[in-house]
C-alpha cells in the first residue's frame, strides 16, 4: 500500500489552485485510488486565500478537510504564512517564489521554490503557474505515475478549452524540469 | 461499462436525480447547495423538463406540491434557513400524501448562521419538518457516491409510501469532489393512479388535499398514515457498522462527521481500544434495531455530531439507560477533528462520561 497523501493548495482566487487540486485528484482516480477534493467556500475566500484540500489514499478517506498536510502548494504570502506552519514534520511545500517573498525556513520541512508565475509568463503560459507548481510537486514527491498525471490533464481540461491541453502539459514539464536546477 | 468520474456531491446528487426520472426542479438559491440548482438549470431544459427559480422558498415548495400532485418526479433543494421556509409546504405535502425529494445541504444555524457545514438540522428533519403529526423519510449520505445513490433511490421510496423524502447532507458533502459511479437512467416509472392529471371525465375525480374539517375524518386519515409510517419503520432502517462486533465503545455518527469518526475509531483500535462505529444512513426511521443489538454488548456510546447534541436523543431512546450515552460535537460550521474524537473515545473508554 502506498502512503496516503494529504495536500493543501492555496493562493489568491483566480490563480487556479482549485483546478490544480482537481488535476492531482484525477491522477489518483486514474490509478484507482480513493481521492477527495474539498474547496474552501467560506468567508476566508474574500480577499485572502482560496484553498482546497486533496487526499489520495489506498484506503477509505476520513475527513476530507486537511488540517495537517503532508505537502502544500502556496502561491501567495498569506497562504504560505497560514499553511506552511501546519505541514507535518518530514513534509514539503512547493512555493511560487514570484509571489511569495518571505520564506523563513522551518526545521524538518522542505521548502521548494519555483518562480512559477515568472516561468509561466516567459514560456507563454500565462495563467498556468498553478500547473507548473503541480509539476514541481510531482517531481519532488512522485505522488503518482507520470503517465497518470498527464492523462489527468485530458480529463480536467473542459471540452470547450481543448486547445489548452498542450499548454497544460507544457506547464507540467516546466515544473518537473525546475526540480533539476 | 461506465467509469468513475470526479464530481461534487451537489452535482452527483443532481445527475442521479435526473437519472431517476426527476424532470421538475423548483428552488431558490442559497449557499452551499448552489451547484445543485445550477446543474439542474443546465440539464433539465435539454431533457424536456422544467427548472424554475421561484420568487421565494415558499413559492418553490408549493410548485413542488403542484408537480407532485400531477404525478411528476419532482424535487427541490436548499440549505438550512431555506428549509425552514419550506416547512409549511412540506407539512402540506405530508398531509396530502405526496411523494417528492427535498434536499438540505446544511449550514450553520440558527438564523442565517454561517455558510459552513453543519448537522444542526437533525431535530428539524427527524422531528418537525413542518407542523402536525407527520414523518418524512430522511437519508444521510456520507460520500459523494452515496449522495448519488440515495438521490436515485429516494424517488422510489417516496413513491412507494407516498410521502416526502429528505436527503440531509451538509456543506462538506455538497462541495467536495470524490469519484462516483453514476447509476443507469431508470426506465418504467411507477403508475400513479391517484394523480390529478386531467382525464376529460373518463374516471372519477382525483382529489389531492390536506384539509379535513371533520375531526373524526382527519383522525382516521392520520391513523391510516401512521400505519404506513409503521411499515416504513419496519422496512427502511438503514445503517452501516464498522468494527462493531467486539466493540466496547460504540461511536454513532452520520454524514460528514461519520467520516471523521471512522478515522478516530481506526486510531483507537491501533491504541488497543475496542471501538466501533455505527453509521445511521436512515435518520428517520432511526436504525434502532441495529443499535439495540449493540446496546447489550457495548459499555458506552458516543454520539459524534456537528451540533450541540441532537441525534444523541435517539440513541438514548434505544439504549434506554442500559449504558452511558455521551455526545461530542462541534458546531457553528466547524468540523470535529479525528484527534478530538479519539480523545472523547479514550475518555469514555476509561469510564469518564
Amino acid at each position: 500500500m502506498r502512503q496516503p497523501l494529504n495536500l493543501v493548495l492555496a493562493g489568491f482566487g483566480g490563480q487556479g489552485l482549485l483546478f490544480a487540486g482537481k488535476l492531482i485528484a484525477y491522477a489518483g482516480l486514474i490509478e484507482g485510488r480513493e481521492v477527495s477534493w474539498l474547496p474552501s467556500y467560506g468567508p476566508e475566500m474574500r480577499g485572502g486565500t482560496a484553498n482546497c484540500s486533496v487526499c489520495l489514499s489506498d484506503g477509505l478517506i476520513g475527513s476530507p478537510l486537511v488540517l495537517a498536510p503532508d505537502a502544500i502548494i502556496a502561491m501567495n504570502q498569506p497562504s504560505f504564512d497560514k499553511f506552511a506552519a501546519a505541514i507535518k514534520p518530514g513534509g514539503i511545500a512547493v512555493v511560487d517564489s514570484t509571489m511569495v517573498a518571505r520564506i523563513p525556513p522551518r526545521e524538518g520541512v522542505r521548502f521548494c521554490t519555483v518562480a512559477a508565475t515568472q516561468l509561466a509568463e516567459e514560456g507563454g503560459l500565462k495563467g498556468l503557474a498553478n500547473v507548473i507548481c503541480v509539476g514541481r510537486l510531482f517531481a519532488q514527491t512522485a505522488f503518482c505515475e507520470e503517465a497518470s498525471l498527464f492523462a489527468a490533464v485530458d480529463k480536467c481540461v473542459s471540452a470547450s478549452k481543448k486547445d489548452l491541453i498542450g499548454l497544460n502539459k507544457e506547464a507540467l514539464r516546466i515544473g518537473i524540469a525546475s526540480a533539476e536546477d | 461499462m461506465s467509469e468513475k468520474v470526479l464530481m461534487k456531491g451537489n452535482e452527483a446528487l443532481a445527475e442521479a436525480a435526473l437519472r431517476a426520472g426527476c424532470r421538475f426542479f423548483f428552488g431558490y438559491p442559497i449557499t452551499p447547495q448552489t451547484e445543485l440548482a445550477a446543474y439542474m438549470s443546465k440539464q433539465l431544459p435539454k431533457m424536456g423538463g422544467c427548472f424554475l427559480q421561484a420568487e421565494s422558498e415558499i413559492a418553490a415548495i408549493n410548485m413542488v406540491y403542484g408537480a407532485a400532485a400531477a404525478g411528476a418526479r419532482v424535487m427541490t433543494s436548499s440549505s438550512s434557513p431555506g428549509i425552514s421556509l419550506k416547512g409549511e409546504g412540506i407539512s402540506y405535502m405530508a398531509g396530502a400524501d405526496l411523494p417528492a425529494l427535498i434536499i438540505n445541504i446544511q449550514r450553520g444555524g440558527p438564523g442565517l448562521g454561517s455558510i459552513q457545514p453543519s448537522q444542526a438540522d437533525y431535530w428539524q428533519a427527524t422531528r418537525a419538518l413542518g407542523h402536525g403529526d407527520l414523518r418524512v423519510v430522511v437519508f444521510a449520505p456520507s460520500t459523494v457516491q452515496e449522495m448519488a445513490d440515495y438521490a436515485y433511490q429516494a424517488f422510489d421510496v417516496a413513491d412507494a409510501y407516498r410521502m416526502p423524502v429528505m436527503i440531509l447532507a451538509d456543506g462538506v458533502l455538497g462541495q467536495m469532489m470524490e469519484p462516483v459511479l453514476l447509476p443507469e437512467p431508470k426506465e418504467g416509472l411507477p403508475e400513479k393512479p391517484w394523480a390529478t392529471t386531467g382525464h376529460r371525465n373518463k374516471r372519477p375525480h382525483n382529489i389531492v388535499n390536506s384539509l379535513h374539517l371533520t375531526s373524526d375524518e382527519l383522525e382516521r386519515i392520520i391513523n391510516e398514515r401512521f400505519e404506513r409510517y409503521a411499515k416504513v419503520t419496519e422496512e427502511q432502517q438503514r445503517s452501516e457498522s464498522f468494527l462493531c462486533d467486539d466493540a466496547e465503545v460504540v461511536v454513532v455518527a452520520f454524514g460528514a462527521s461519520s467520516r471523521v469518526a471512522r478515522s478516530a475509531v481506526a486510531a483507537a483500535r491501533e491504541k488497543g481500544i475496542k471501538a466501533g462505529l455505527l453509521r445511521p444512513i436512515s435518520l428517520w426511521p432511526f436504525p434502532g434495531r441495529a443499535l439495540d443489538a449493540l446496546a447489550g454488548k457495548a459499555k458506552a456510546f458516543l454520539s459524534v455530531e456537528m451540533n450541540k447534541g441532537q441525534m444523541v436523543d435517539d440513541i438514548r431512546l434505544v439504549v434506554a439507560g442500559r449504558v452511558p450515552v455521551v455526545h461530542y460535537g462541534r458546531t457553528g460550521g466547524n468540523i470535529p477533528t479525528p484527534d478530538e474524537v479519539l480523545c472523547a473515545i479514550e475518555k469514555l473508554n476509561e469510564g469518564g462520561a
